[in-house]
This record gives structure tokens, sequence and C-alpha cells, in this order.
């Protein structure tokens, strides 16, 4: 399926996820990993679970926000129920073992110069290179 | 109150870039990892203006503040050590991504404007992390 190229919406996207997570730390002093924000939901009794509860809320109420007022956003899922499952449940357990995720290794890990989020960002771009590669060019059709 | 408030600006703003970005589109995604087929270099760009902001505005804050507004410090993860555990979790992630197109910062957002199947993923996500913080909590077997 072919996606369009949008250097200029994907650029300032990027700048938008990036200040979201300056403001974070400028406030409250927190890194902006969604791995750990999802901690709020599985951890309700954490004395974090309401600040990581609200974030959460707003990372959701945005594009909804947006989309009430009439905004779009190109949206595909090109895999089956199964395959989201299966995705879903090795993305869970992996961003458990690896302490982190795009948001939390790949953006505020690399912005802090951290070589284990270095480590674990060259890791999961290069498994995720892999498992596209295989599944679309070796075992696809 | 000023906690939680500061947290859902940074959600909404946070939240926003995703869905603007097209990080919560698993099509799109997919597509950045597939430079021998349907290519998409976009992601390059969502990574290139976050990191960009998030280099420079950490270093502003952190030259210019000995603690955040709403907070007595920065709680900053302190952990070094780079084991099979961050590389094979890693790893893992990795393969999950490829294989559903999602990561957990871009799902999230997508539940607000793709609810299916964007709650499928994100269950399964939840289990798998509830399975792994079960495997963690198992006692070590003892080694000889």
């Amino acid at each position: 399926m072919v996606t369009e190229f949008t250097p200029f919406a994907s650029f300032v996207g990027g700048v938008l996820i990036g200040l979201g997570a300056v403001i974070l730390m400028a406030l409250n002093g927190r890194i902006a990993g969604m791995t750990a924000m999802l901690g709020g939901v599985l951890e309700p009794q954490s004395p974090d679970s309401p600040w990581r509860l609200a974030f959460l809320a707003g990372a959701i109420a945005a594009p909804l926000i947006a989309t009430l007022i009439g905004a779009e956003f190109a949206f595909a899922a090109p895999t089956t129920g199964v395959l989201l499952a299966i995705g879903g449940v090795i993305v869970g357990v992996g961003v458990t073992y690896g302490s982190g995720c795009t948001s939390g290794h790949g953006v505020c890990g690399l912005a802090r110069l951290s070589p284990r989020s270095l480590v674990a960002t060259l890791t999961f771009m290069a498994t995720t290179f892999l498992t596209v590669t295989l599944m679309r060019h070796v075992f696809g059709d | 109150m000023n906690r939680i408030l500061s947290a859902l600006v940074a959600g909404l703003v946070f939240g926003i870039g995703i869905a603007v970005s097209g990080m919560a589109n698993p099509a799109k995604v997919l597509n950045f990892f597939d430079p021998l087929g349907t290519w998409d270099p976009s992601l390059a760009f969502v990574m290139g203006g976050a990191l960009m902001t998030t280099f420079i505005g950490y270093r502003v804050i952190f030259a210019r503040r000995q603690a955040p507004l709403f907070d007595a410090k920065f709680h900053l993860p302190t952990a070094r050590t780079i084991d099979a555990r961050l590389i094979g979790g890693s790893a893992l992630f990795g393969l999950g991504w490829g294989i559903s197109g999602f990561c957990p910062g871009g799902a999230i957002p997508a539940l607000g404007f793709a609810p299916w199947p964007t709650a499928l993923f994100l269950i399964a996500m939840g289990a798998g992390i509830l399975l792994a913080r079960w495997l963690q909590a198992l006692p070590r077997r003892q080694t000889a």
C-alpha cells in the first residue's frame, strides 16, 4: 500500500512531539516515554498514576478533538486482526524488557545522549526493518 | 493539581504531534521500513523534528534550572547497563512493531481518531506488558 510522502507535516508533527516532551520535562521533570505512561493504567495505586493518566488522556483527546473540528488524519492498518494481536503482545513484552519504546528511547533518551537508548533504538529499528523486509519480500507475495 | 494539568497539556501537544506526523498510521510507519518496496521516508522527518526540538529544549532547561517548575527535582533514568535484557527486549519490540505497524506512542493517539483496530492492538499490548511483568516477578532460578 503506497502512502503519501509528507516531509513538511511529518517534520512539524515531530517538532510538536518534541515540544510535548520538553513541556513535560520543564514543568514536571519527567521523561515523555509512552511505555512508562502506560504504567499509569497498570499501577493505579502508584503516586505517579494520576499525571501519567492525564498525559495519556491528552494524547488521545488531541487527535479526537482535531477530527471533531474537521481535521483528517490518514490511517490504514494493512494487516489482519490476528497479526495485530500477535504484534501487540510482542510489543508489550519487548517494551517492558527493553524499558522503553520509540518515544522514551528514540526521542527522550537520544536527546539526552544516553548510550542505553542509542543501543535500544538501533536494535529496534534494525529488527523492525528486518521484520518488514522478511514479511513483505521473502515470505510475502 | 499543577502536575496533572501540565501532564495533560504535554499529552495534548504530544498527541497532536503524533497524529500530524503520521506516526499513528501503521501503513505509513511500515512503509518507512520498506525501502525495497513502497518506501515512504516521512518518518525520518518525524524523528529529525522531534530529536532536534527535544535535544535543544532539554539543554535549555538543564542549563537554566535546578528543578522543574512543579517538582523538587528532575526524574532522569539512572540505569547505565547495556545488557541482554535491554537488547533482547528492544529486538522483540521491533519484531512486534514490524508485524503490526504500531508502537505504543503511535497507538495511544491513534485511539482518538481510529479506535478500531487500534483498541485490539492496545489490549494485546497490555496483555504483553502484564505477561512480561509477571515473568520478571518470578523467582530467579538458582545457578550452581
